[in-house]
C-alpha cells in the first residue's frame, strides 16, 4: 500500500502490524538494583501528556512529553518524554498500636482529569492516599516595598519615603507539587486500589476486604460501600483484589476477588453494595480442579475498557475479556505464558505464583497489553487474534531499535533465538505496563527501569 | 505476530488440567503435609506480619530474621506466607533488646529517584 502524501511516498505495512521500536528508558542500567528504586506502579494522564511513576522508595516521578512543535510535518510531535516533576509521596511509618510497619511504597496513582491550569493525581501507600496538585510556575513577583517571597525582610519601615507596585517578572519554570488532602484511617487492610469517578468528585479506595467511598473535597468522612469480612474470621474465603469505578457511568463500579470472581455493583440501587448487580464467573468444572487453580485464578488486575462496554481481567496465566452484558462466562480469553503451566510447583515454592501482574487497553480497546517474567511483556490484537512477545532489556536500548519477537520453548529442542522456561529470570518482572490514551506509545516498567516504545514512525 | 496461543477450548482444558494435577503431584510429594489455601492462608495474608509486646520486641525479631535461615519448614506447614519479609516468630519477652542488636529505623532522608538523575 503505498500513500503519496506532501512531497514523500509513505510506505505501509499490509497489514498494519504495530511495530514496535525502543524510544527510551529511565533509570540506571546497571546490574544492582536498590529496593527503593522498584517501579511499583505507572500510569498515563488522561491526555497521554503526563507520565506518573512511583515506587518502593514512596517516590512519584512524573514525566511530560516533549512539548516542542518545531516539526515541518503537522501531528508528528516528538515522543519522548522528560522529567516534568519529583516528589516523595509517602513516607515510612510504623502503626505503635499493631506493631506493624507501614510500607512507603506507592501501591497506585490515578491522575484526574484536568479542570484548570494545574494537574492532580491521588498516589496510594498500603493506609494513606494523597491528593497531590502539580503546577507550574513560571512569573514572580518583583519589587516587594518590605518583605521578599520568602518573607525576610528588607528594608527598615521607617526608612520608606516612597511606595513602588511590585511587578510580575518571567522566571525559569518551576514545578512544584504540594499534598492538598491527605485521606487516612480509614483502612484496616492493605489498600490494593484506587478510582476517581467519571464524577471527578468522588472516588473509592480498596483494601483486602473492604471497599470505601471518598469526596475530593472531604477528608475526614468516608462511606464504606463494600464490606467482605465475615463475621468470624475462621470462615475468611476470599479477599478484594482490585476495583474500578464504570468509566461513565458513575454509579457502577467492579471489584474482584481472590477466587477469580468479578462483581459489578450499583451504587444507585443501595447504601452498602455487599450484594452484586452481576457477577461474572467464568464457569469451571470441579473434577478440573487442581491445588493450584484457586491461587492462579485470583485476579490480579482489572481495567473497563475506554467506551465501558467491556472489562479484563489478569489472573495469573491468561486474561480475559468480559462483556458486560454478558456475566456466564468472558468472550475472549488469551494465554499470556502457558508454558508455566508445568512449572506451578516450583513457581508456588519460590512464591512467584503470587505475583501481581496489571494489564491494560489501547486507547481504541482493540489491543490488550500485559507483563510476563524475563522482562517480557506480551500485546495481544483483539481484531486478528494474534499475539507478541516483547523484551524490555539493556540490549535494546538503542534509538530506533525494532523489538524483535520472543519465544520460549518448553521441551527439549531449542531453536535459534529461543529462550527454555527454566532460563527465564523470575526475578525480572513486569508487573506494571500503561498504554497512551490516544497513540501507540506504551511505558513498560521492568523492576527499576522504566522503557517507553513506540510504533515505527 | 504469532497465533501459537490462540484458544481450543477443551483440548487445552485436558492438556492444562493434566498438567496441573502432575505439579500438584509434584508438591505432595515434597511437601506431603501442605494443605489447600484456606481461611487460614488468607488471614495470614491479611495480617502481613505479627503482634509484637513493643516495638523494641519488632526490631529484635526483625534484626533476628536477618542474621537467621529461613527456614523452608514454613512451606511444610498447613499456613502460607505469602510475605517473605515477615520476621521470623521469637517468643515474647525471651530476650531483653539491648541498643546494639536493634535493627535500624529507616532514616528521612530523602534520595532522588534514579528515573531522575539515571540514564536519560
Amino acid at each position: 500500500m503505498i500513500v503519496k502524501s506532501y512531497n514523500c511516498v509513505f510506505m505501509i505495512e499490509g497489514n498494519g502490524e504495530i511495530q514496535w521500536t525502543f524510544s527510551q528508558v529511565k533509570g540506571t542500567l546497571e546490574d544492582e538494583v536498590t529496593d527503593a528504586d522498584i517501579i511499583s506502579c505507572v500510569e498515563f494522564n488522561s491526555d497521554g501528556e503526563l507520565l506518573a511513576t512511583g515506587d518502593k522508595g514512596g517516590r512519584v516521578v512524573i514525566f511530560q512529553r516533549d512539548q516542542s512543535v518545531g516539526d515541518s510535518v503537522p501531528n508528528n510531535r516528538r515522543t519522548d518524554y522528560n522529567v516534568y516533576s519529583t516528589f516523595q509521596s509517602h513516607e515510612p511509618e510504623f502503626d505503635y498500636l499493631k506493631s506493624l510497619e507501614i510500607e512507603e511504597k506507592i501501591n497506585k496513582i490515578r491522575w484526574l482529569r484536568r479542570k484548570n491550569a494545574a494537574n492532580f493525581l491521588l498516589s496510594t501507600n498500603d493506609k494513606t492516599i494523597k491528593l497531590w496538585k502539580v503546577s507550574e510556575r513560571d512569573k514572580r513577583i518583583d519589587g516587594y516595598n518590605l518583605k521578599d517571597d520568602s518573607g525576610q525582610l528588607l528594608r527598615d519601615p521607617n526608612s520608606v519615603t516612597a511606595l513602588r507596585v511590585p511587578i510580575l517578572t518571567p522566571m525559569d519554570l518551576t514545578v512544584e507539587a504540594s499534598p492538598r488532602r491527605i485521606f487516612a484511617n480509614a483502612h484496616t487492610y492493605h489498600i490494593n486500589s484506587i478510582s476517581v469517578n467519571s464524577d471527578q468528585e468522588t472516588y473509592l479506595s480498596a483494601d483486602d476486604l473492604r471497599i470505601n467511598l471518598w469526596n475530593l473535597e472531604i477528608t475526614d468522612e468516608s462511606f464504606n460501600i463494600v464490606d467482605i469480612k465475615p463475621v468470624n474470621m475462621e470462615e475468611l474465603t476470599e479477599v478484594i483484589t482490585a476495583a474500578e469505578f464504570h468509566p461513565s457511568h458513575c454509579n457502577h463500579f467492579v471489584y474482584s476477588s481472590s477466587k477469580g470472581i468479578i462483581r459489578l455493583c450499583d451504587m444507585r440501587a443501595a447504601a452498602l453494595c455487599d450484594q452484586h448487580a452481576k457477577i461474572f464467573e467464568e464457569p469451571e468444572d470441579p473434577t478440573n480442579r487442581s491445588f493450584f487453580s484457586e491461587i492462579i485464578s485470583s485476579i490480579s488486575g482489572i481495567k473497563f475498557s475506554n467506551n465501558g462496554r467491556y472489562m479484563i481481567s489478569r489472573d495469573y496465566l491468561s486474561v480475559k475479556v468480559w462483556d458486560l452484558n454478558m456475566d456466564s462466562r468472558p468472550i475472549e480469553s488469551y494465554l499470556v505464558h502457558e508454558y508455566l503451566r508445568s512449572k506451578l510447583c516450583s513457581l508456588y515454592e519460590n512464591d512467584y505464583i503470587f505475583d501481581k501482574f496489571e494489564c491494560c487497553f489501547n486507547g481504541t480497546d482493540s489491543y490488550i497489553m500485559t507483563g510476563s517474567y524475563n522482562n517480557f511483556f506480551k500485546i495481544f490484537d483483539r481484531q486478528t487474534k494474534r499475539d507478541v512477545m516483547l523484551e524490555a532489556s539493556k540490549e535494546i536500548a538503542k534509538p530506533r531499535t525494532i523489538l524483535k519477537p520472543r519465544r520460549v520453548c518448553t521441551s527439549g529442542k531449542k531453536k535459534k533465538d529461543e529462550i527454555s522456561v527454566d532460563s527465564l529470570d523470575f526475578n525480572r518482572k513486569i508487573l506494571h505496563t500503561a498504554w497512551h490514551p490516544n497513540e501507540n506509545i506504551i511505558a513498560v516498567a521492568a523492576t527499576n527501569n522504566l522503557y517507553l516504545f513506540q510504533d515505527r514512525q | 505476530m504469532s497465533s501459537d496461543d490462540t484458544i481450543d477450548t477443551n483440548n487445552l482444558t485436558n492438556i492444562s488440567t493434566k498438567e496441573e494435577k502432575e505439579e500438584e503431584e509434584k508438591l505432595k510429594a515434597k511437601y506431603p503435609h501442605v494443605q489447600r489455601p484456606g481461611p487460614q492462608f488468607l488471614q495470614k495474608r491479611l495480617q502481613k506480619g505479627q503482634k509484637f509486646f513493643d516495638s523494641g520486641d519488632y526490631n529484635m525479631a526483625k534484626a533476628a530474621a536477618k542474621t537467621s535461615n529461613r527456614l523452608p519448614q514454613s512451606k511444610l506447614s498447613a499456613v502460607h506466607i505469602p510475605e517473605p519479609s515477615a520476621p521470623a516468630p521469637i517468643p515474647t519477652g525471651d530476650t531483653i533488646p539491648t541498643p546494639d542488636c536493634l535493627a535500624n529505623r529507616k532514616t528521612s532522608i530523602h534520595v532522588q529517584s534514579k528515573l531522575v538523575s539515571g540514564a536519560p
